[in-house]
Protein backbone atom coordinates (compact mmCIF):
# COMPACT_ATOMS: atom_id res chain seq x y z
CA UNK A 1 0.00 0.00 0.00
CA UNK A 2 2.78 2.20 1.57
CA UNK A 3 4.34 1.18 -2.37
CA UNK A 4 1.79 2.45 -4.32
CA UNK A 5 0.96 5.62 -2.66
CA UNK A 6 4.52 6.13 -3.19
CA UNK A 7 4.08 5.32 -7.01
CA UNK A 8 0.90 7.23 -7.42
CA UNK A 9 2.82 10.26 -5.77
CA UNK A 10 5.55 9.95 -8.37
CA UNK A 11 3.34 9.18 -10.74
CA UNK A 12 1.61 12.44 -10.05
CA UNK A 13 5.19 14.27 -9.51
CA UNK A 14 6.13 13.32 -13.20
CA UNK A 15 2.56 14.30 -14.89
CA UNK A 16 2.31 17.45 -12.96
CA UNK A 17 6.05 18.63 -13.55
CA UNK A 18 5.75 18.06 -17.30
CA UNK A 19 3.63 20.58 -18.18
CA UNK A 20 5.13 22.95 -15.55
CA UNK A 21 8.67 23.05 -17.62
CA UNK A 22 6.82 23.90 -20.56
CA UNK A 23 5.54 26.82 -19.17
CA UNK A 24 8.80 27.57 -17.82
CA UNK A 25 10.58 27.05 -21.61
CA UNK A 26 7.37 29.01 -22.99
CA UNK A 27 8.25 32.44 -20.14
CA UNK A 28 12.55 31.85 -21.75
CA UNK A 29 10.23 31.80 -25.67
CA UNK A 30 8.82 34.87 -24.85
CA UNK A 31 11.36 36.57 -23.33
CA UNK A 32 13.33 35.82 -26.56
CA UNK A 33 11.23 36.62 -28.97
CA UNK A 34 9.93 39.78 -27.17
CA UNK A 35 14.02 41.44 -27.12
CA UNK A 36 13.81 40.71 -31.18
CA UNK A 37 10.89 42.47 -30.90
CA UNK A 38 12.35 45.73 -29.39
CA UNK A 39 14.97 45.83 -32.11
CA UNK A 40 12.89 44.82 -35.00
CA UNK A 41 10.37 48.06 -34.03
CA UNK A 42 13.48 50.01 -33.01
CA UNK A 43 15.07 49.00 -36.18
CA UNK A 44 11.84 50.00 -37.98
CA UNK A 45 12.05 53.37 -36.96
CA UNK A 46 15.48 54.34 -38.28
CA UNK A 47 14.92 52.11 -41.38
CA UNK A 48 12.01 54.44 -42.18
CA UNK A 49 14.12 57.47 -41.51
CA UNK A 50 16.76 56.09 -43.69
CA UNK A 51 14.85 54.87 -46.60
CA UNK A 52 13.02 58.85 -46.79
CA UNK A 53 9.41 57.51 -45.29
CA UNK A 54 10.06 59.60 -42.20
CA UNK A 55 11.49 62.76 -41.63
CA UNK A 56 14.97 62.92 -40.15
CA UNK A 57 14.74 63.67 -36.26
CA UNK A 58 17.78 63.79 -34.28
CA UNK A 59 15.93 62.63 -31.00
CA UNK A 60 13.95 59.70 -32.32
CA UNK A 61 16.92 58.58 -33.91
CA UNK A 62 18.95 58.74 -31.26
CA UNK A 63 16.34 56.98 -28.56
CA UNK A 64 15.69 54.11 -31.34
CA UNK A 65 19.46 53.66 -31.38
CA UNK A 66 20.02 53.74 -27.19
CA UNK A 67 17.78 51.48 -26.95
CA UNK A 68 18.60 49.01 -30.06
CA UNK A 69 21.81 49.50 -27.76
CA UNK A 70 20.67 48.49 -24.40
CA UNK A 71 18.94 45.15 -25.73
CA UNK A 72 22.00 44.31 -27.09
CA UNK A 73 23.19 44.44 -23.71
CA UNK A 74 20.76 42.17 -22.29
CA UNK A 75 22.84 38.80 -21.04
CA UNK A 76 21.72 35.96 -23.03
CA UNK A 77 22.20 32.50 -21.48
CA UNK A 78 19.58 32.32 -19.08
CA UNK A 79 17.19 33.09 -22.06
CA UNK A 80 18.23 30.17 -23.82
CA UNK A 81 18.14 26.75 -21.56
CA UNK A 82 18.60 23.68 -22.66
CA UNK A 83 15.72 21.60 -24.25
CA UNK A 84 13.89 25.20 -25.49
CA UNK A 85 14.69 24.48 -29.10
CA UNK A 86 12.31 24.28 -32.04
CA UNK A 87 12.73 19.83 -32.34
CA UNK A 88 11.79 19.98 -28.02
CA UNK A 89 8.71 22.63 -28.08
CA UNK A 90 6.22 24.59 -30.24
CA UNK A 91 6.36 28.48 -30.88
CA UNK A 92 10.08 28.60 -31.78
CA UNK A 93 12.10 28.62 -34.70
CA UNK A 94 15.60 28.09 -32.53
CA UNK A 95 17.50 25.30 -34.06
CA UNK A 96 19.12 22.61 -31.58
CA UNK A 97 22.55 23.66 -33.30
CA UNK A 98 22.52 26.80 -31.05
CA UNK A 99 23.48 24.28 -28.00
CA UNK A 100 25.82 22.35 -29.52
CA UNK A 101 27.82 26.13 -30.56
CA UNK A 102 26.86 28.53 -27.37
CA UNK A 103 30.17 30.82 -27.93
CA UNK A 104 29.99 31.11 -31.37
CA UNK A 105 26.28 32.22 -30.82
CA UNK A 106 27.71 34.58 -28.16
CA UNK A 107 30.21 36.04 -30.64
CA UNK A 108 27.66 36.84 -32.83
CA UNK A 109 25.38 38.75 -30.14
CA UNK A 110 28.25 40.34 -29.69
CA UNK A 111 28.87 41.56 -33.18
CA UNK A 112 25.29 42.55 -32.81
CA UNK A 113 26.20 45.05 -29.79
CA UNK A 114 29.20 46.44 -32.02
CA UNK A 115 27.30 46.89 -34.62
CA UNK A 116 24.61 48.98 -32.87
CA UNK A 117 27.25 51.02 -31.12
CA UNK A 118 28.15 51.87 -34.92
CA UNK A 119 23.92 52.70 -34.83
CA UNK A 120 24.08 54.52 -32.36
CA UNK A 121 27.08 56.50 -33.42
CA UNK A 122 25.76 57.73 -36.49
CA UNK A 123 22.00 58.06 -35.25
CA UNK A 124 23.12 62.02 -34.23
CA UNK A 125 24.08 62.36 -37.70
CA UNK A 126 21.65 61.96 -40.40
CA UNK A 127 19.44 60.01 -42.20
CA UNK A 128 22.14 58.78 -45.26
CA UNK A 129 24.78 57.76 -41.99
CA UNK A 130 21.87 55.79 -40.27
CA UNK A 131 21.31 54.12 -43.73
CA UNK A 132 25.11 53.19 -43.93
CA UNK A 133 24.99 51.95 -40.23
CA UNK A 134 22.21 49.41 -40.79
CA UNK A 135 24.02 47.72 -43.18
CA UNK A 136 25.99 46.33 -40.01
CA UNK A 137 23.57 45.44 -38.27
CA UNK A 138 21.14 43.29 -40.67
CA UNK A 139 24.74 41.94 -41.45
CA UNK A 140 24.65 40.72 -37.71
CA UNK A 141 21.36 39.49 -37.29
CA UNK A 142 21.62 37.68 -40.49
CA UNK A 143 24.78 36.10 -39.91
CA UNK A 144 23.13 34.04 -37.09
CA UNK A 145 19.83 33.44 -38.72
CA UNK A 146 22.00 31.86 -40.98
CA UNK A 147 22.82 29.09 -39.12
CA UNK A 148 20.81 28.47 -36.19
CA UNK A 149 17.06 29.96 -37.02
CA UNK A 150 14.78 27.50 -38.86
CA UNK A 151 12.55 29.16 -41.81
CA UNK A 152 8.85 30.35 -40.70
CA UNK A 153 6.60 27.54 -39.65
CA UNK B 1 1.52 -16.02 -84.89
CA UNK B 2 3.34 -16.97 -81.74
CA UNK B 3 6.84 -16.04 -83.51
CA UNK B 4 5.15 -13.27 -85.09
CA UNK B 5 4.07 -11.47 -81.93
CA UNK B 6 6.88 -12.70 -80.30
CA UNK B 7 9.22 -10.48 -82.90
CA UNK B 8 7.15 -7.90 -82.81
CA UNK B 9 7.56 -7.47 -79.23
CA UNK B 10 11.41 -7.63 -79.51
CA UNK B 11 11.25 -5.04 -82.23
CA UNK B 12 8.70 -2.68 -79.81
CA UNK B 13 11.22 -3.76 -76.48
CA UNK B 14 14.54 -2.71 -78.80
CA UNK B 15 12.93 0.53 -79.82
CA UNK B 16 11.82 1.46 -76.59
CA UNK B 17 15.09 0.24 -75.44
CA UNK B 18 16.79 2.35 -78.54
CA UNK B 19 14.68 5.60 -77.58
CA UNK B 20 15.10 5.89 -74.17
CA UNK B 21 19.61 5.18 -74.60
CA UNK B 22 18.96 8.57 -77.17
CA UNK B 23 16.93 10.13 -74.48
CA UNK B 24 19.19 9.33 -71.40
CA UNK B 25 22.27 10.14 -73.45
CA UNK B 26 24.11 13.29 -72.18
CA UNK B 27 23.85 16.47 -74.85
CA UNK B 28 26.36 19.06 -74.97
CA UNK B 29 26.40 21.85 -76.97
CA UNK B 30 27.93 22.18 -79.71
CA UNK B 31 31.95 23.14 -79.10
CA UNK B 32 31.59 26.14 -80.95
CA UNK B 33 28.99 27.91 -78.43
CA UNK B 34 31.81 29.95 -76.37
CA UNK B 35 34.65 30.06 -78.96
CA UNK B 36 34.61 34.01 -79.69
CA UNK B 37 34.12 34.53 -75.60
CA UNK B 38 37.02 36.09 -73.86
CA UNK B 39 35.56 35.91 -70.17
CA UNK B 40 35.95 39.44 -67.93
CA UNK B 41 36.64 38.38 -64.21
CA UNK B 42 35.20 41.60 -62.99
CA UNK B 43 31.93 41.21 -64.38
CA UNK B 44 31.87 37.45 -63.78
CA UNK B 45 32.07 38.77 -59.97
CA UNK B 46 28.58 39.96 -60.41
CA UNK B 47 27.31 36.58 -61.98
CA UNK B 48 29.01 34.62 -59.44
CA UNK B 49 27.20 36.30 -56.44
CA UNK B 50 23.91 36.89 -59.10
CA UNK B 51 24.13 32.54 -59.21
CA UNK B 52 24.61 32.03 -55.50
CA UNK B 53 27.83 29.44 -56.30
CA UNK B 54 29.33 30.16 -52.90
CA UNK B 55 26.22 29.38 -50.65
CA UNK B 56 26.01 25.56 -51.74
CA UNK B 57 29.86 24.96 -52.37
CA UNK B 58 31.66 26.81 -49.86
CA UNK B 59 32.66 24.40 -46.95
CA UNK B 60 29.85 23.67 -44.13
CA UNK B 61 29.74 26.35 -41.51
CA UNK B 62 32.34 28.95 -43.23
CA UNK B 63 31.81 32.89 -42.82
CA UNK B 64 30.96 34.39 -45.76
CA UNK B 65 33.58 36.47 -47.26
CA UNK B 66 34.44 38.62 -50.57
CA UNK B 67 36.72 35.34 -51.65
CA UNK B 68 34.99 32.23 -50.88
CA UNK B 69 36.72 28.98 -50.67
CA UNK B 70 34.66 26.42 -53.10
CA UNK B 71 36.20 23.78 -51.69
CA UNK B 72 32.56 21.74 -51.10
CA UNK B 73 31.64 19.55 -48.95
CA UNK B 74 27.94 20.46 -47.86
CA UNK B 75 25.48 17.85 -47.66
CA UNK B 76 21.59 18.35 -49.57
CA UNK B 77 19.42 15.99 -48.18
CA UNK B 78 16.52 14.70 -50.72
CA UNK B 79 14.05 11.98 -51.20
CA UNK B 80 16.32 10.43 -53.52
CA UNK B 81 19.69 9.90 -51.13
CA UNK B 82 21.93 12.98 -50.35
CA UNK B 83 24.05 15.16 -52.56
CA UNK B 84 27.36 16.44 -51.66
CA UNK B 85 28.56 19.52 -53.31
CA UNK B 86 31.86 19.29 -55.24
CA UNK B 87 35.05 20.86 -54.98
CA UNK B 88 34.49 23.68 -57.52
CA UNK B 89 37.88 25.84 -56.61
CA UNK B 90 40.40 26.93 -58.84
CA UNK B 91 42.46 23.63 -58.50
CA UNK B 92 43.09 21.82 -61.55
CA UNK B 93 43.27 18.58 -60.11
CA UNK B 94 40.63 18.37 -57.08
CA UNK B 95 38.42 21.60 -58.80
CA UNK B 96 37.83 22.85 -61.73
CA UNK B 97 41.02 24.84 -62.72
CA UNK B 98 41.56 22.93 -65.99
CA UNK B 99 37.72 23.55 -66.96
CA UNK B 100 37.69 25.66 -70.23
CA UNK B 101 34.68 27.76 -71.08
CA UNK B 102 33.21 25.46 -72.80
CA UNK B 103 33.33 23.06 -69.86
CA UNK B 104 31.37 25.44 -67.58
CA UNK B 105 29.11 25.93 -70.44
CA UNK B 106 27.89 22.72 -70.27
CA UNK B 107 27.88 21.76 -67.20
CA UNK B 108 25.30 25.35 -65.91
CA UNK B 109 23.63 24.90 -69.17
CA UNK B 110 23.16 20.95 -69.87
CA UNK B 111 24.10 19.57 -66.67
CA UNK B 112 26.93 17.67 -68.18
CA UNK B 113 30.48 16.87 -66.96
CA UNK B 114 33.66 17.64 -68.96
CA UNK B 115 34.13 13.19 -68.84
CA UNK B 116 30.78 13.58 -70.81
CA UNK B 117 28.43 12.30 -67.61
CA UNK B 118 24.68 13.77 -66.12
CA UNK B 119 24.89 15.38 -63.08
CA UNK B 120 22.22 15.38 -60.57
CA UNK B 121 19.99 18.12 -60.28
CA UNK B 122 20.64 19.44 -57.29
CA UNK B 123 23.00 21.46 -59.03
CA UNK B 124 20.35 23.67 -60.54
CA UNK B 125 20.94 23.71 -64.01
CA UNK B 126 17.71 24.01 -65.17
CA UNK B 127 17.73 27.57 -63.90
CA UNK B 128 21.47 27.71 -65.28
CA UNK B 129 20.23 26.72 -68.42
CA UNK B 130 18.72 30.33 -69.48
CA UNK B 131 22.41 31.74 -68.72
CA UNK B 132 23.82 33.55 -71.48
CA UNK B 133 26.91 32.44 -73.07
CA UNK B 134 29.07 35.88 -72.34
CA UNK B 135 28.04 35.52 -68.98
CA UNK B 136 29.58 31.81 -68.46
CA UNK B 137 32.79 32.87 -69.91
CA UNK B 138 32.46 36.07 -67.66
CA UNK B 139 31.82 33.63 -64.73
CA UNK B 140 34.45 31.41 -65.58
CA UNK B 141 37.32 34.05 -65.83
CA UNK B 142 36.31 34.84 -62.15
CA UNK B 143 36.05 31.22 -60.64
CA UNK B 144 39.76 31.40 -61.56
CA UNK B 145 40.29 34.47 -59.28
CA UNK B 146 38.95 32.43 -56.57
CA UNK B 147 41.45 30.37 -54.17
CA UNK B 148 42.01 26.96 -54.97
CA UNK B 149 41.97 24.20 -52.39
CA UNK B 150 43.22 20.49 -52.90
CA UNK B 151 40.17 19.10 -50.72
CA UNK B 152 38.75 15.89 -52.77
CA UNK B 153 35.22 16.35 -53.70
CA UNK B 154 33.07 13.52 -51.78
CA UNK B 155 30.92 11.11 -53.47
CA UNK B 156 26.82 11.51 -53.11
CA UNK B 157 25.00 9.15 -51.01
CA UNK B 158 22.65 7.83 -53.45
CA UNK B 159 20.66 4.22 -52.96
CA UNK B 160 19.57 2.47 -56.54
CA UNK B 161 18.37 3.21 -58.97
CA UNK B 162 19.14 6.72 -58.67
CA UNK B 163 22.85 5.97 -58.10
CA UNK B 164 23.00 5.36 -61.97
CA UNK B 165 23.72 8.70 -63.40
CA UNK B 166 21.86 7.69 -66.77
CA UNK B 167 18.46 7.72 -65.44
CA UNK B 168 19.38 11.61 -64.73
CA UNK B 169 18.94 11.91 -68.61
CA UNK B 170 15.22 10.68 -68.54
CA UNK B 171 15.02 13.62 -65.89
CA UNK B 172 16.16 16.14 -67.87
CA UNK B 173 14.06 14.97 -71.16
CA UNK B 174 11.00 15.49 -68.36
CA UNK B 175 12.19 19.14 -66.85
CA UNK B 176 15.31 20.24 -68.13
CA UNK B 177 13.55 22.94 -70.80
CA UNK B 178 15.05 26.36 -71.66
CA UNK B 179 11.92 27.95 -72.33
CA UNK B 180 10.76 30.57 -69.83
CA UNK B 181 7.76 30.81 -66.90
CA UNK B 182 6.57 33.93 -67.70
CA UNK B 183 6.13 33.79 -70.97
CA UNK B 184 6.46 37.50 -71.92
CA UNK B 185 8.95 40.48 -70.31
CA UNK B 186 6.80 43.69 -70.68
CA UNK B 187 9.72 45.67 -69.82
CA UNK B 188 13.47 45.76 -69.98
CA UNK B 189 13.53 46.02 -66.02
CA UNK B 190 10.90 42.50 -65.82
CA UNK B 191 13.11 40.73 -68.68
CA UNK B 192 16.10 41.67 -66.55
CA UNK B 193 14.37 39.95 -63.19
CA UNK B 194 13.12 37.46 -64.98
CA UNK B 195 16.86 35.90 -66.06
CA UNK B 196 17.82 36.83 -62.73
CA UNK B 197 15.02 35.06 -60.74
CA UNK B 198 14.45 31.95 -63.12
CA UNK B 199 18.24 31.74 -64.18
CA UNK B 200 21.22 32.89 -62.29
CA UNK B 201 19.72 33.11 -58.82
CA UNK B 202 17.39 30.05 -58.94
CA UNK B 203 15.18 31.33 -56.78
CA UNK B 204 12.31 28.62 -58.13
CA UNK B 205 14.60 25.57 -56.42
CA UNK B 206 12.91 26.39 -52.91
CA UNK B 207 10.16 28.51 -53.84
CA UNK B 208 8.10 26.34 -55.88
CA UNK B 209 7.18 22.65 -54.90
CA UNK B 210 8.30 19.49 -56.56
CA UNK B 211 6.53 16.76 -58.81
CA UNK B 212 7.00 13.47 -57.37
CA UNK B 213 9.98 13.03 -60.01
CA UNK B 214 11.81 15.44 -57.94
CA UNK B 215 10.96 18.18 -60.89
CA UNK B 216 9.59 21.61 -60.43
CA UNK B 217 5.94 22.28 -60.20
CA UNK B 218 5.71 25.07 -62.82
CA UNK B 219 2.02 25.67 -62.04
CA UNK B 220 2.68 26.46 -59.12
CA UNK B 221 5.40 29.01 -59.55
CA UNK B 222 6.50 30.35 -56.39
CA UNK B 223 3.82 29.18 -54.50
CA UNK B 224 6.03 28.08 -51.56
CA UNK B 225 7.53 24.55 -51.20
CA UNK B 226 8.38 22.27 -48.12
CA UNK B 227 11.72 23.56 -46.49
CA UNK B 228 14.33 20.91 -48.58
CA UNK B 229 16.67 21.04 -45.62
CA UNK B 230 15.01 20.94 -42.22
CA UNK B 231 11.71 21.73 -40.78
CA UNK B 232 9.04 24.49 -41.59
CA UNK B 233 8.33 25.83 -45.22
CA UNK B 234 9.87 28.11 -47.52
CA UNK B 235 7.48 31.11 -48.47
CA UNK B 236 5.31 32.07 -51.18
CA UNK B 237 6.48 35.05 -52.76
CA UNK B 238 4.11 34.72 -55.68
CA UNK B 239 2.09 38.13 -55.96
CA UNK B 240 -1.33 36.50 -54.36
CA UNK B 241 0.75 35.60 -51.51
CA UNK B 242 3.62 37.85 -50.80
CA UNK B 243 2.17 41.84 -50.24
CA UNK B 244 4.95 43.32 -50.01
CA UNK B 245 5.74 46.55 -52.33
CA UNK B 246 8.19 46.44 -54.87
CA UNK B 247 10.18 48.66 -53.04
CA UNK B 248 9.70 46.51 -49.48
CA UNK B 249 11.65 43.78 -51.60
CA UNK B 250 13.68 45.72 -52.92
CA UNK B 251 15.16 46.71 -49.34
CA UNK B 252 14.44 43.02 -48.17
CA UNK B 253 17.03 41.90 -50.66
CA UNK B 254 19.45 44.35 -50.17
CA UNK B 255 19.20 43.94 -46.15
CA UNK B 256 17.68 41.09 -45.18
CA UNK B 257 15.01 42.90 -43.14
CA UNK B 258 11.29 42.66 -43.86
CA UNK B 259 8.97 45.43 -43.84
CA UNK B 260 8.44 44.45 -39.87
CA UNK B 261 12.20 44.77 -39.62
CA UNK B 262 11.95 41.28 -38.75
CA UNK B 263 15.08 40.01 -40.67
CA UNK B 264 15.92 36.52 -43.16
CA UNK B 265 16.38 33.31 -41.65
CA UNK B 266 18.18 30.20 -42.50
CA UNK B 267 19.68 29.86 -46.51
CA UNK B 268 17.54 32.77 -47.35
CA UNK B 269 19.55 35.10 -45.52
CA UNK B 270 23.01 33.38 -47.62
CA UNK B 271 20.61 34.66 -50.20
CA UNK B 272 20.44 38.14 -49.18
CA UNK B 273 24.11 38.65 -48.66
CA UNK B 274 24.56 38.05 -52.34
CA UNK B 275 21.97 40.01 -53.43
CA UNK B 276 23.25 42.51 -51.56
CA UNK B 277 26.18 42.59 -53.53
CA UNK B 278 24.72 43.28 -56.90
CA UNK B 279 23.50 46.44 -58.20
CA UNK B 280 20.49 48.04 -56.88
CA UNK B 281 18.64 48.03 -60.65
CA UNK B 282 19.15 44.05 -60.30
CA UNK B 283 17.12 43.65 -56.69
CA UNK B 284 14.62 46.15 -58.09
CA UNK B 285 14.33 43.94 -61.52
CA UNK B 286 13.84 40.71 -59.08
CA UNK B 287 10.83 42.66 -57.29
CA UNK B 288 9.40 43.80 -60.65
CA UNK B 289 9.56 40.40 -61.95
CA UNK B 290 7.56 38.76 -58.87
CA UNK B 291 5.13 41.18 -59.10
CA UNK B 292 4.70 40.55 -62.76
CA UNK B 293 4.04 36.43 -62.54
CA UNK B 294 0.12 36.12 -63.31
Amino acid sequence: MKRLSLALAVAAFGFASAPAFAQGFSGHVKARQGQFRVLAINLGILGSIAKGETPYDAATAQAAADTIVAVSMINQPPLWPAGSDNMAIEGTRALPVIWENMADVGAKWGALGEAAKGLQAAAGTDAAAIGAALGPVGGACKACHDTYRAPQG
Amino acid sequence: MPLKLLKSLTATALAVGALGWVVTRPMPLPASSFDVLAGDAAKGEAVFWAAGCASCHTAPGVEETEEPVLQGGQAFASPFGTFHAPNISADPVFGIGNWSVADLGNALLRGVSPEGHHYYPAFPYTAYTHMQPADVADLHAFLLTLPASATPSQPHDMPFPFNIRRSNGAWKWLYLRGDWVLKTADTPEVERGRYVVEGLAHCAECHTPRTPLGGLDVKNWMKGAPNPSGPGRIPAIHPDDLKWTEAEIAYYLETGFTPDFDSAGGHMARVVSNFARLPKSDREAVAAYLKALP
